[in-house]
């Protein structure tokens, strides 16, 4: 640890090593949260962090009783809505990457076209509104449980399965050619 | 959609159904064909999600992630210092010479009303300014964006 102290006037140094402790727990569902939202690396890395600054200016209203992600996810979030809304949409989304056994194949050709179908996924992703992104991010490539992604957004467990189930299909809609 | 139904399935698709869950879906299932069909098609579209997975980033990110989450902090502080800091120097040296200049009986008062004016006009702009940065400091800018 380079630096044990973190220059605050507000947070004592317990405050300060516990929200340390926060970041390198909570860092990587941080940044692949991000990515899911905004579809760039770069983005993603600036605004997991910018959201760790914002998430360190308000601890003192954090709740210790209660889940730091879910506490943090919120800020998260909005910030990452509020780059989307404001960012001019020219950003190269890449996210995405098939499984390693997919990737591989022996004939070039299916190669090729398993690429394509990750293209593919990844335009009717972002065709999707960011809420239904949200919740196919957190389900199918996060694996969170029903029960944290109710959690996580504050409605039900029977909302989540809904609502997974509509964005489902409304990939589906997007993926016809992929699906057939 | 039948809700029941469909939190089964989603049930089904996580692995979670009691045996008394997986023969109820097995039921529905066979008692419409849109069930079969919306089943069909979830199936697929699962299939086409699990094999992909978000781009890792490099190992070395992980690495230095808390020093750079550090240094955005530690900057932000002294942005903020700055800020305050040059927002007391403009306000002192306005002052310093508006009564310098009306002392001065020389100046025209024309001269003198027309820069007063002006100094007045960037000191209400600095405090504008200041006020604003310092609600969005206090407060969450991002509430608009909230489900």
């Amino acid at each position: 640890m380079r630096k044990n102290k973190l220059f605050s006037p507000k947070l004592t140094k317990k405050e300060m090593n516990e929200f340390e402790i926060h970041v390198k727990h909570n860092m990587k569902r941080a940044y692949f949260t991000a990515l899911g939202f905004v579809g760039s690396h770069d983005s993603a890395v600036d605004l997991s962090q910018e959201a760790f600054v914002r998430a360190y200016k308000n601890y003192k209203k954090f709740d210790n009783s209660k889940k730091f992600f879910t506490w943090y996810y919120k800020i998260l979030k909005n910030l990452c809505l509020n780059f989307i809304r404001d960012s001019k949409k020219t950003e190269k989304k890449e996210f995405l990457l098939p499984v390693d056994d997919f990737l591989s194949p022996e004939n070039p050709e299916i190669g090729y076209e398993r690429k394509e179908i990750q293209k593919e996924v990844q335009e009717a992703l972002f065709k999707l509104s960011d809420e239904d992104r949200e919740i196919i991010i957190l389900k199918e490539f996060q694996e969170i449980s029903y029960k944290e992604i109710a959690n996580l957004l504050e409605i039900p467990i029977g909302t989540v399965m809904s609502k997974l189930f509509y964005a489902r299909k409304k990939l589906a809609k997007s993926l016809q050619g992929v699906l057939r | 959609m039948n809700e029941k139904f469909l939190h089964l399935m989603e049930k089904l698709f996580d692995d979670e159904l009691t045996l008394e869950q997986k023969q109820e879906f097995n039921e529905l299932l066979n008692s419409n064909e849109l069930y079969k069909k919306e089943f069909e098609e979830q199936k697929r579209i699962k299939e086409v999600l699990n094999n992909m997975k978000l781009k890792n980033p490099s190992a070395e990110l992980w690495d230095v992630y808390w020093e750079k989450t550090y240094n955005k902090i530690e900057r932000g502080i002294g942005w903020l210092a700055v800020f305050i800091g040059t927002l007391i120097l403009l306000g002192y040296a306005s002052i310093e010479f508006v009564s310098q200049l009306y002392s001065d009986e020389s100046i025209p008062f024309l001269i003198k009303f027309g820069t007063v004016s002006l100094v007045f006009g960037f000191l209400v702009i600095l405090f504008s300014v200041f006020r604003e940065r310092l609600f969005t400091f206090k407060t969450d800018k991002y509430k608009e964006t909230q489900r």
